[in-house]
């Protein structure tokens, strides 16, 4: 069961910028493949988004899978819904997906050139 | 403790019987599978459902002892 504290310091978190990641490490240094591999995706497309660190908060880590029904972390939200993870992100993002659902909730989306 | 391909194949088969579960042992090491699940419970359902789905399968394993499984879910 999770505290209405905790609830309400998730609910914070994930109203604090459009676009938010809750994920292991921060963007420049994400301490996990999956949590890299989002912040990958979401670098490549230009995306202005704000990392949560789970791993400087247990009561984070913990309260924002139960919050999702969700077992792992990384978690992107978009104006307050629930995305997906790791797995959902990189198919979204393959089939094209991942940029409609931006687009539709009015998120800027900056494509970059590939890094060599 | 690692899980066997086998035993996650049991455990998406049981919660779903007629499911086609195509599971890869990424790295050899009982610890990174990939897993692709394909079942008519999906239909209708988002991609974020048929994940929670699955892990509602696995019984709480995944995040746990089962710390790395990418998933696949679809529809037939």
């Amino acid at each position: 069961m999770l505290e209405d504290r905790i609830k309400e310091r998730i609910g914070h978190n994930i109203a604090s910028d459009d676009v938010v990641l809750f994920m292991k490490g921060t963007p420049v240094f994400p301490q996990c493949g999956f949590s890299a591999a989002v912040v990958g995706v979401l670098s490549h497309l230009g995306i202005k988004f704000s990392g949560v660190n789970v791993l400087d908060d247990d009561e984070i880590r913990e309260g924002i899978k139960a919050y999702s029904d969700w077992p792992t972390i990384p978690q992107l939200y978009v104006k307050g819904e629930f995305i997906g993870g790791c797995d959902i992100i990189r198919e979204m993002y393959e089939t094209g997906e991942l940029m409609e659902m931006l687009n539709t909730h009015g998120i800027d989306v900056n494509p970059q050139p590939m890094q060599a | 403790m690692p899980m066997q391909a086998h035993e996650i194949e049991t455990l998406i088969k049981t919660a779903f019987p007629d499911a086609v579960v195509t599971i890869e042992d990424l790295r050899g090491d009982g610890d990174h599978y990939s897993c692709m699940v394909v079942t008519p419970a999906f239909a209708g359902k988002t991609r974020v459902q048929q994940h929670q789905m699955v892990y509602k399968a696995l019984g709480g394993r995944m995040g746990g002892e089962l710390h790395a499984l990418a998933l696949q879910t679809k529809a037939p």
